[in-house]
């Protein structure tokens, strides 16, 4: 079944504040087999003028995949998340995530289409720091597969 | 080892990499990203929904890539923007893993706002498996 389009522009509620620390900075980047020190170390960090230790690029899809579940999981949505793959991602930042940071996930709904039996979800997420500074919008598109057709 | 404006034009290259992903690279990656979708452990699911093996987490082979561009910066916090289309799935059999060659060339240069944008490619076996992999970084002058 098509996705709902009436979903295209819905807004959700920020979500819960979001603290970013140098141990989960510490583990992200152990997983990515990443030694960068910028992520281990804050002097290193502090070197280069960042107040502590700053993420890998793609660490903010920790919180904006978390914040998007509102969306996916959304029953009226009518999304069978069981055929889902991710297609398309990216992120533009105003400045690293870095330690100490305490931030808060703004998500939306930014296009539905289908394209060769596919259901195709854009999300938006707008992450910035509870005191309103922007510091990253991430965009994913996943792919439902064999969705639209049925 | 910083790079500047003036070290990079219209089809720099950059040091390719070969990046291992195994198994326990995406267990790793699970448990620190919190993503537990089924189809990135469990090999009869995977192949229940018609794929030859369990898949790397699409944002693993993300994060593993930009390291061309981050290592070549030092600074990743010069990142400015990164995208990618993840254009077929990176299958990690249990013995050998899956290598992922990334490499990287420049494909614009803009002076006057000191920013430079990183085609990258990526494969595992000679097939590409990211397409409009794409990273806008800020470079100082020199």
């Amino acid at each position: 079944m098509p996705l709902d389009q009436a979903f295209v522009g819905r807004l959700y509620p920020p979500t819960a504040p979001y603290e970013v620390g140098r141990e989960k900075i510490r583990e992200f980047a152990e997983a990515i087999g990443d030694d960068n020190p910028l992520y281990f170390d804050p002097e290193a960090a502090q070197a280069l003028g960042y107040p502590d230790v700053i993420a890998p690029p793609t660490f903010p899809i920790v919180i904006t995949m978390r914040a998007a579940a509102q969306i996916l999981t959304d029953p009226d949505l009518g999304l069978d998340y069981s055929k889902v793959v991710h297609g398309e991602q990216s992120f533009r930042y105003s400045r690293p995530v870095q330690a100490g940071d305490v931030l808060q996930v703004s998500v939306s709904v930014e296009g539905i289409r289908a394209a060769a039996g596919n259901d195709l979800l854009t999300t938006r997420a707008e992450v910035t720091t509870v005191d309103g500074e922007h510091v990253v919008t991430a965009l994913s598109t996943i792919v439902a597969r064999g969705t639209a057709g049925e | 080892m910083s790079v500047t404006l003036s070290d990079v034009q219209v089809g720099t290259e950059l040091p390719a990499q070969s990046f291992d992903i195994q198994r326990v690279s995406m267990i790793r990656y699970a448990g620190a990203s919190g993503d537990f979708n089924t189809i990135h452990w469990s090999e009869s699911f995977a192949k229940s929904v018609g794929l030859p093996n369990v898949i790397a987490h699409g944002m693993l082979t993300m994060a593993v890539a930009v390291r061309v561009v981050t290592d070549w910066l030092g600074d990743p916090g010069a990142v400015i923007d990164y995208g990618v289309r993840f254009t077929r799935p990176v299958v990690v059999p249990e013995d050998s893993g899956a290598a992922l060659e990334v490499g990287g060339k420049v494909r614009s240069v803009d002076a006057e706002n000191g920013t430079a944008v990183v085609d990258l490619i990526a494969s595992v076996n000679g097939e590409t498996v990211l397409a409009k992999a794409r990273v806008t970084v800020r470079l100082a002058n020199a």
